[in-house]
């Protein structure tokens, strides 16, 4: 009747963890897939304004970010309060997104130049003026698709 | 020389899925998965020299004008507006439905896979900021215009194909329906009529 024999010193068979790596392997590579390196710090602080009938973004690899607002807390000392634009990592003139928009679509395979894109992420209460001057620029480097960046709006 | 009893010992791996998860905890950390989303526009192609004084002349019927002052108020044509009215108008004056002399005229227009059709083609609709008006205000009427044209082509898709959304239709269909409702949203050149603070 060794079946139900209770007094042998049973073990509980240790968990065989040699496949962990592999699945951690598997959740790194997907997040290495689906996200994208953050680029730049941002200097402006800004919530974009919110609306019902979005599109996605198509291409991430093809758009470049032009950031509108004020400055941070923390930069609103030494910059003031102004609405401030700002490009890669630094505030920039209104004319130097002329310069921005050259160089980036440059950077670009010949395949991809007519998907480029400009996202435009900008602050609410910026006054208008400051984004038609900055749209206007755009009109003169050719680089006429424009996204006004927005979250979607709850209901 | 007992050489045959000799093995490689066992590579312990048992730390491979600390550095693994050090790994993806950095990835976590430094990446970010914000899906973009916003509103595509195009924008005109700059002006050229000689064609400055050119313009392009509208009859007045066929412009809806939606100005937005300083205070961030808005009038559709003529009359003060508020937000939430300027889908509705928007879509009476895109589609123009009963043919009203006011809003823009119908031109016949043949069409791929619907034949021929009273279309409003020279309709514009031209959103006028001042340099002062806010962006989001600016950004919800150009949200409200695309709802418009949105709805208006989904009940086209319905009426024509029993699509119950323009989105579902086919490429050739979208194709259809785009050239039935153009989208003609002017980005006119701002103007200041009040002083920016």
């Amino acid at each position: 009747m060794s079946r139900f024999n209770k007094n042998g010193s049973r073990e509980m068979p240790e968990l065989n963890t040699s496949s962990l790596p592999d699945l951690i392997f598997t959740i790194l590579f997907f997040f290495m897939m689906v996200t994208s390196m953050r680029e730049e710090t941002l200097k402006v602080k800004y919530t974009i304004p919110s609306g019902t009938q979005l599109e996605k973004l198509a291409r991430k690899s093809c758009t470049s970010y032009i950031h509108i607002g004020k400055p941070t807390d923390a930069l609103i000392s030494q910059y003031g309060s102004g609405t401030r634009i700002q490009l890669n990592d630094k505030y920039a003139e209104t004319h130097e997104v002329y310069d921005f928009v050259y160089a980036d679509r440059a950077e670009l395979p010949e395949v991809d130049k007519p998907f480029y894109t400009i996202s435009l992420k900008c602050d609410k209460e910026t006054p208008m003026g400051i984004i038609t001057d900055v749209k206007q620029v755009l009109r003169k480097a050719y680089a006429l698709k424009i996204v006004y960046s927005a979250s979607k709006a709850q209901e | 020389m007992g050489k045959k009893n000799r093995k490689v010992p066992g590579l312990n791996a048992s730390s491979t899925a600390d550095i693994a998860f050090i790994l993806l905890i950095f990835f976590l950390t430094a990446t970010s998965m914000n899906t973009d989303t916003g509103l595509g526009r195009t924008l005109p192609k700059p002006p050229e020299e000689d064609q400055l004084d050119n313009e392009i002349k509208v009859k007045e019927r066929n412009i809806l004008n939606i100005r937005i002052n300083k205070d961030n108020l808005l009038m559709i044509g003529d009359d003060y507006s508020n937000i939430d009215e300027i889908k509705e108008r928007a879509k009476e004056f895109i589609a123009n439905k009963e043919d009203r002399a006011n809003l823009p005229e119908r031109k016949p227009k043949t069409i791929k896979l619907l034949g021929q059709r009273m279309v409003t083609t020279n309709h514009v609709i031209s959103v006028q900021a001042d340099r002062g008006t806010s962006y989001w205000i600016y950004f919800e009427v150009q949200d409200a215009l695309v709802a418009a044209y949105n709805e208006l082509r989904d009940e086209l898709a319905y009426e024509e194909f029993g699509i119950k959304k323009y989105a579902f239709c086919s490429k050739e269909q979208q194709e259809a329906i785009r050239e039935y409702y153009p989208q003609k949203i002017s980005e006119a050149e701002p103007k200041q009529y009040g002083k920016v603070q």
